[in-house]
């Protein structure tokens, strides 16, 4: 498995460590209620199909990456930086 | 009191040569990590640029004037070499010394590639890392940052605490390699 990094081009998948489902970029307000936090601590999806993903390049450059894969065919469709991901949503 | 004596991390370790190969310590001088503030890179490079005549480096670029090297080191760093830096610079980029911390060798001669192909998962050909191009990447299990310097030479940075496991990979791989060539 390959993953393409914006800043240092493709990359083998040892250099990547995986955090999991991309709701990190989502925190929900404070005061958002019990059920915002359940779901944003504790549910998580499984689909069989596409997802967004958490991955770190820690040997590479160290940035946060938001992946997006396919779990049936293991086709990798896009990889953006966490932080412009973060500035667009 | 005693006198003491500062030992570079590879010492007692290196040059080590085998067949055309070798491998040898080099001293990049002060190294510090430049880290510009958000929305500050223009101004970081511009005031690098006056300094030592270097621009801050685009990702997987190196920049070379004499013995001042500026490394990109990273997702927002590039590491800087041979000078210590303007302490204006700080009022715009977290600045680190980091002279202390790694350890840098410089494997070349003819195969030098080949060497790497077994230890990195990056390709290192002249095609794929020109003279000037940086990679940080793995080194078996070692976080590294590896320069292509010039032709069959490269510079390969690791944290000092894993310069004896450096030496032992790649002198390793420069064995197999020669072993291969000359069978």
């Amino acid at each position: 498995m390959r993953l393409t990094c914006p800043l240092c081009g493709e990359r083998d998948r040892r250099e990547f460590y995986y955090q999991g489902e991309a709701v990190a970029l989502h925190r929900p307000a404070p005061d958002a209620g019990e059920d915002a936090w359940e779901a944003y601590l504790h549910l998580r999806e499984n689909p069989a199909g596409l997802r967004r993903d958490l991955w770190h390049h820690e040997a590479g450059c160290g940035a946060w990456l938001v992946v997006t894969r396919n779990t049936s065919t293991h086709e990798v469709l896009d990889v953006v930086m966490a932080q412009d991901e973060r500035a667009g949503a | 009191m005693d006198e003491l004596t500062a030992l570079t991390p590879a010492h007692g370790l290196l040059p080590v040569s085998v067949g055309a190969l070798r491998l040898e310590e080099v001293d990049l001088g002060i190294m510090t990590s430049v880290a510009p503030f958000r929305d500050k890179q223009k101004p970081v490079s511009d005031a690098l640029q006056s300094a030592c005549g270097l621009a801050y480096p685009a990702p997987n670029q190196a920049v070379r004037a004499d013995d001042t090297r500026i490394i990109w080191f990273g997702r927002d760093m590039a590491l800087l070499c041979g000078i210590a830096p303007d302490p204006a610079l700080a009022s715009i980029a977290a600045l680190t010394d980091q002279s202390d911390a790694w350890a840098g060798v410089v494997l070349q001669g003819v195969g030098s590639v080949d060497v790497l192909a077994r230890l990195v998962p990056v390709d290192m050909r002249p095609a794929a890392m020109p003279v000037g191009a940086t990679a940080r990447t793995l080194l078996g299990h070692m976080s590294v940052s590896i320069t292509a310097d010039g032709p069959d030479r490269f510079i390969i940075l690791v944290f000092r605490s894993m310069t004896e496991t450096l030496v032992h990979e790649v002198r390793e791989a420069m064995e197999a390699v020669t072993a291969r060539k000359t069978r």
